[in-house]
């Protein structure tokens, strides 16, 4: 295993810039997500790591070394692609021993097949090993590209959404598995997620990427907690954060159009127009709160319900445990946990207070 | 109860019957269409039965009027087609008659019509100058078009539409216009009547064909799947050899026949640019007419043996064929 550098890793296609300036390390042994939306730059980034992208500035080194002349069979990472690239002509079996038949590693049958079977049942996929991978499911496909990297000791593994096209129970199921083999290994790993959860329940590291930038690089605390931008607050938490435009008036901030108005001393350092953020659950329903409001709509998720409560013209959005007995219609009285509140600037970057 | 059961019968003959109309219109279509396909199988095969017949016909029987269309097969045609004959004296003709027995019955078919066979003919050779020169040709075509398809398909080969555009265009001038070009630069180079020159020639000519058709298997072939195999420890010709050559095996099937069936059949080519040494069948067949008076059976029968090693070639292919039509199915 080894720790990974990417240092200004410049991307462009033709007219297009896939990655600017991205920059990150990944610890040895650590599990590093990197987050963001649909044509953010994730899988270039991990093509270019893996040696099948060439970098138009910028280097790669792996344990310190830059292995940017090297190919990507000399780079030894393996790669979990998003879409399949299993060989529709090989049976499960043949798919899973391929990576370990290579001329470059040299090992006896025993030895390949000892791995393939293991790997098969760490994954439960041991019933498909004779059958072809023309037939499977996705998510049966899915899993097979796992084990396609999994039945290797390679020096970083890169996995881009490999749980993407698993239903929920399974895709549950195997996070915990892959985050435990992972420690169990104590491998390096870069996963590659547009879903927050994962990112947060998976990564010991988090990077998010916007538009080939990197915004936030943060433990799974950092990057929910204290969000870089308006972009990582959204982009992280569901129900999505409450962000609402506020202005600053000495001692009292007042979101605008609403019936918040929070006295909140000592915030001289915040400008007198600013985005107020609120994660939902910090919006709690109390019968003497501070703010009046109207119930618009509940969605009951069951552990959870969450509450849309009309302030104003603003609509605040509310978590709360357990199935609730409020109705659409009915008023309602709620506070904010002030300690939490996140501040932006009208740009989106974060104001520390 | 009872309401039940009437409504579940109700429903099953109203489901029951527009199925049996459905599966009878589509009966009927499928009988008129298969009639049609006979129809028209049996028109465009007329022309092979007639030879096919020909080629086992003697020589009266071959230019019988009205044509026989039951008669005494016999193999003279191939025999006249395969072997040197010389006709026999009067005298001669009554020696070996008498010893009869203990002639082969190659020997006996060409004593029938009063001829002693004295050796193999042209044509065996003729025979084997074109399994040289189109398999030759072939293996080169598909083995460089591949190569070429790769290439094009995988790397920024710059200029490459118009390179592509080029080998295409190696096919479009007819062979009459180009023949006499050739025919005097391959008599400067010394490559007249040589298997080279023809091998040569038409591998340059099914090269455009194989690039192209290649050129679309290949491209059909996800990337990924090298990609895939390059992260895994392989080189790139590896990679290619376990991973694309497989995939494009119907692509590769399919321009193999049609290779071969270009290069085996050619004609106005091999009619100027041989005369001997690798002269092949197709203009030699029809120089069977002007000697010693027609030899139907024998032009007949050249034309048959000369249509089976494609048959043959395309036959056991086929299964890579037919799965080239299914291709997409089969993929995601
Ligand atoms: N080979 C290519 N040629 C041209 N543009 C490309 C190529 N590969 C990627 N891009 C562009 O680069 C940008 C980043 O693409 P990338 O595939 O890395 O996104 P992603 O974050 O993986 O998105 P997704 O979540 O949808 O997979 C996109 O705008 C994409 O259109
Ligand atoms: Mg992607």
């Amino acid at each position: 295993m080894a720790d990974v550098a990417l240092k200004n890793i410049t991307k462009r296609f033709k007219t297009v810039t896939a990655l600017k300036n991205v920059s990150f390390d990944i610890k040895d042994g650590e599990f590093f997500v990197l987050l963001g939306p649909t044509g953010a730059g994730k899988t270039t980034t991990l093509r270019v790591i893996a040696g099948l992208e060439k970098p138009d500035g910028g280097s790669v080194l792996f344990d310190g070394q830059p292995v940017d002349h090297l190919t990507p069979s000399d780079r030894d990472v393996a790669f979990v692609f998003e879409q399949y690239s299993l060989y529709p002509s090989m049976s499960v079996y043949d798919n899973l021993a391929f990576p370990l038949r290579s001329p470059l590693r040299n090992l006896s049958k025993d030895e390949i097949d000892r791995r393939v079977r293991e790997t098969a049942r760490k994954l439960r996929i041991e019933h498909l090993i004779e059958r072809t991978t023309a037939h499977l499911s996705g998510g049966e496909m899915q899993r097979v590209s796992l084990g396609r990297a999994l039945v290797r000791e390679p020096r970083l593994f890169l996995m881009d959404e490999p749980l993407s096209n698993l239903d929920a129970k399974l895709r549950e199921a195997l996070r915990v598995e892959l985050k435990h083999l992972q420690k169990a290994q104590g491998s390096t790993t870069l996963f590659v997620t547009h879903d927050q959860i994962e990112a947060l329940t998976m990564g010991d590291r988090i990077a998010v990427l916007n538009k080939g930038s990197i915004v936030q690089i943060g433990t799974p605390e950092d990057i929910y907690d204290r969000p870089a931008t308006t972009f990582v607050a959204q982009l992280v938490g569901t129900p999505r954060i409450n962000l609402h435009e506020a202005t600053r008036e000495d001692d009292t901030l007042h979101v605008v159009d609403s019936t918040i108005h929070l006295p909140m001393p000592g915030k001289e350092a915040l400008p007198s127009s600013f985005l107020l953020g609120v994660r939902p659950e910090d919006v709690q329903i109390h019968s003497e709160g501070d703010f009046p409001g109207e119930i618009v709509l509940t969605e009951p998720l069951g552990v959870e319900t969450i509450l849309h409560i009309k302030a104003g013209e603003k609509t605040m959005l509310s978590l709360v445990p357990g199935m609730t007995t409020l109705r659409i219609g009915d008023q309602v009285r709620f506070n904010i946990i002030r300690q939490r509140l996140h501040y932006f600037r009208l740009d989106g970057t974060r104001i520390s207070v | 109860m009872t309401a039940l059961e009437g409504t579940s019968r109700q429903r099953s003959i109203t489901y029951a019957a527009p199925v049996h109309k459905v599966s009878r219109r589509a009966r009927v279509i499928l009988a008129i269409r298969a009639f049609l396909t006979v129809i028209v199988a049996l028109i465009m095969l007329i022309p092979v039965f007639w030879m096919a017949t020909t080629a086992f016909k003697s020589r009266a029987d071959a230019v019988a009027v009205p044509p026989k269309v039951f008669f005494k097969p016999t193999l003279e045609g191939f025999v006249n087609l395969l072997a040197e004959r010389s006709v026999l004296a009067q005298a001669r003709r009554q020696e070996m008659q008498a010893r009869r027995d203990e002639l082969s019955w190659i020997q006996r078919i060409a004593l029938d019509a009063g001829t002693e066979i004295i050796g193999v003919s042209q044509y065996v050779g003729r025979l084997r100058n074109s399994v040289i020169i189109a398999g030759g040709s072939t293996v080169l075509a598909v083995l460089l078009g591949l190569l070429s398809a790769y290439a094009f398909s995988r790397f920024n080969v710059p200029g490459s539409g118009d390179l592509l555009f080029f080998i295409l265009s190696q096919r479009m001038l007819p062979a009459v216009v180009v023949t006499i070009p050739i025919f005097l630069m391959y008599r400067r180079l010394g490559l007249h009547d040589t298997h080279i020159g023809m091998i040569l020639l038409y591998t340059v000519f099914n090269l455009s064909l194989s690039v192209w058709l290649l050129k679309g298997f290949i491209d059909e072939i996800p990337r990924q799947y090298e990609e895939a195999a390059l992260v895994d420890g392989y080189t790139r010709l590896q990679a290619f050899r376990k991973v694309v050559l497989p995939n494009a095996l119907t692509g590769i099937a399919a321009t193999t026949v049609f290779c071969l069936i270009f290069a085996w059949n050619e004609y106005a080519f091999a009619l100027m640019l041989t005369s001997d040494r690798a002269r092949t069948p197709p203009p030699s067949i029809p120089a069977k007419l002007g000697r010693g008076g027609i030899e139907w059976a024998a032009i007949a029968a050249g034309s048959l043996g000369f249509l089976i090693p494609v048959v043959i070639v395309t036959f056991a292919l086929r299964r890579y064929l037919l799965r080239g039509v299914t291709f997409g199915a089969i993929r995601q």
